[in-house]
């Protein structure tokens, strides 16, 4: 199947720093990919590469054949969405207006319907007509899901399947809402989405997805089916910490952490 | 690109529900401006009851006026008919441009007079004056009317891009940062009007201080001319700005994974709040507040989409500016009040208000 998004040897330097060091990737349709790694890896500048939000150093981001550069700010947002790590909106909009910019130029009825699920698929349907800066962190973070929902819905009405990328999605979710977006996710990717989350926790991220993508210090260490990439090992050498990786009866590694690894001598 | 051809009905019966409720609020708007303008008109230092209005208006000249009315028609057509025009569109510029510049700066403390780009342009065109006066700008002193707006657009441009560039840092901005930039930059351009100060001379002094404390009582037809054009401008930029401005309340990053072209989208905000401040100024001075409690308490009734808030933005301002300036030209009469001094007084605690509601979020 041919890929939706590719990257080809990416770099990417600020000043001194490289912050993404050659990474090659290929995601194609209906795949749910998750990207872990230590702080400072080089994920959200990945993504963000990505989204064709930053342009790279060097390298090349291909979205369904087409190199990146070459598409509008219009265009992009027909095909791929993406949900931000942190957004903080100052103007009260409501719950169904901030859900609604994602449709773009479609008016509210043409939009209803994918808006109403969008909302139902978050748990923000009784939400709806509240200011997004009265709730809380959690509840905004699944507004804005919602809204990228919306996006994505809209975007793949017109040109078939696209690309949902999702920085952090669940940082500020409780266990329950953290399992609902990685459902609603994952029957995006049912659908033929290629889905890619950065996700800090290891089980969460085991549990989404079927392939894991590793970064350490802005090269990819790792890139495979869960079961090869979670090993005791693996985590070892990018977490520096112990921990005991058990399999569950579906064959789905679980992790748990031990203790911490004794300081390297430098 | 429609989502489905069979929603198509009942998406136009949606719409025009919105439609009606947006509708309905321009339409209040137009009436309570077309009050305040009937009551601007015969309030003032030659009172116009209504009952010679129509008459000093020529609504029903039936060949030659009597003395009564051709004093009325010449006060009315030559006086305060263009100041009242003037006043109104001033109004709308302000408080559009101080609208467009909160949703750039996604904050609704964002204000053209507070942060220095109204004084950039007073800046600006009192140099203009000042150097067509001296012997070097002695060839475009014929041009002065013409220059002062040029100057004073291109001297609140300066101010926004230095703004916009010292308080955002990779695509997000700092709200802090902006205003305390916001003060540094009132210092610097209050130093230059200083300077002039010192090396104007009487009469040169008198239009500099005409500048800082705003005056509607030098609007002419000629100046309403000036303002026209770029009102007009302004109203069609706003529609094509309208939707880009609600995604930039999200940032900079989401607003473009939205799909919008944020650079150019922030090329033609800055440009059009500096065009807008800056022609304002050039014929009223600095005013402030105009463009923060216009869009705040607009926010509280219609909501903070652009769409409908900008156009509102622009017939609020004009009413209470034309309100503000009815005031001015009355409260103290024979003589007249600055109306700078009017909307400080009423526009600081209302700033202060919003001010004591934000400190509850962590944004500040």
């Amino acid at each position: 199947m041919s890929a939706v998004i590719e990257a080809r040897t990416l770099i990417k330097r600020a000043g001194r720093a490289t912050l993404l060091d050659g990474v090659d990737l290929n995601i194609t349709a209906g795949e749910m990919v998750a990207i872990i790694g230590p702080n400072g890896a080089g994920k959200s500048t990945l993504l963000r590469l990505l989204s064709g939000d930053l342009r790279p150093s060097g390298g090349k981001v291909r979205l369904k054949q087409r190199d990146i550069r070459t598409l509008t700010p219009r265009e992009l947002a027909g095909h791929r969405a993406m949900l931000s790590q942190h957004v903080n909106v100052t103007f009260p909009f409501t719950v169904e207006e901030i859900v609604l910019m994602g449709a773009g130029d479609r008016s509210p009825r043409e939009a209803g319907g994918l808006v109403d699920a969008a909302l139902d698929d978050v748990g923000l349907t009784h939400f709806r007509t509240r200011q997004l800066p009265t709730l809380s962190g959690g509840e905004q973070q699944r507004a804005h899901f919602a809204r990228v929902l919306v996006q994505l819905a809209c975007g793949e009405v017109a040109h078939g399947p696209g690309l949902l990328l999702l920085d952090e999605p669940t940082s500020s979710l409780d266990l329950r809402h953290q399992i609902d977006l990685v459902e609603a996710a994952r029957r995006r990717a049912a659908g033929g989405t290629a889905v890619i989350a950065i996700l800090h926790d290891l089980n969460l991220a085991i549990r989404f997805a079927e392939r894991l993508i590793v970064l350490n210090g802005g090269r990819l260490a790792a890139d495979g089916p869960r079961a090869d990439v979670v090993t005791r090992e693996t985590i070892r050498d990018i977490f520096e910490i112990d921990a005991v990786v058990h399999t569950g009866d579906d064959g789905v590694p679980y992790v748990l952490p031990q203790s911490m690894r004794a300081p390297s001598p430098r | 690109m429609s989502v489905a051809i069979g929603t198509e009905a009942r998406s136009r019966q949606r719409s025009s529900t919105g439609r009606r409720s947006a509708s309905a609020a321009i339409s209040v708007l137009l009436a309570a401006l077309a009050a305040a303008t009937i009551i601007a008109v015969t309030v003032g230092a030659a009172g116009i009851p209504l009952a010679r209005l129509p008459a000093a208006l020529g609504l029903f000249s039936d060949g030659v006026a009597d003395a009564v009315t051709a004093r009325d028609q010449l006060v009315l057509w030559s006086i305060r008919i263009p100041r009242i025009v003037a006043t109104a569109m001033v109004g709308g510029l302000l408080a559009a441009a101080g609208a467009i510049m909160q949703g750039l700066f996604r904050n609704p403390l964002a204000d053209p007079a507070l942060v220095g780009v109204s004084s950039g342009g007073a800046l600006a065109a009192a140099a203009a004056i000042v150097f067509t006066d001296s012997r070097f700008g002695e060839a475009l002193r014929v041009l002065q009317a013409e220059l002062l707006p040029l100057a004073a657009f291109a001297g609140s441009l300066l101010t926004t891009a230095i703004l916009y560039g010292i308080s955002s840092r990779a695509g997000r901005t700092s709200i802090a940062i902006f205003l305390l930039a916001g003060v540094a930059v009132t210092a610097i351009t209050n130093a230059g009007i200083g300077l002039l100060v010192f090396i104007a001379d009487d009469r040169q002094l008198r239009d500099i201080t005409f500048w800082l404390l705003g005056s509607m009582s030098g609007a002419t037809w000629a100046k309403a001319a000036v303002l026209a054009p770029v009102l007009a401008l302004g109203l069609v930029a706003c529609a094509f700005i309208a939707r880009g401005l609600d995604l930039l309340v999200l940032g900079e990053a989401d607003a473009f994974h939205g799909g919008v072209d944020v650079e150019r989208l922030k090329r033609i905000s800055i440009v059009m709040v500096s065009a807008m401040t800056g022609v304002a100024v050039s014929i009223s001075g600095v005013i402030g507040f105009v463009g923060i409690v216009v869009p705040h308490l607009l926010r509280l009734v219609i909501g903070p989409a652009h769409r409908l808030l900008l156009p509102a933005s622009m017939l609020l301002g004009a009413i209470l500016m034309v309100g503000a300036d009815t005031l001015a030209r009355t409260i103290v009469a024979p003589a007249e009040m600055p109306i700078g001094i009017l909307t400080a007084a009423v526009g600081a605690p209302v700033f202060l208000g919003i001010l004591l509601r934000q400190r509850g979020l962590a944004s500040l």
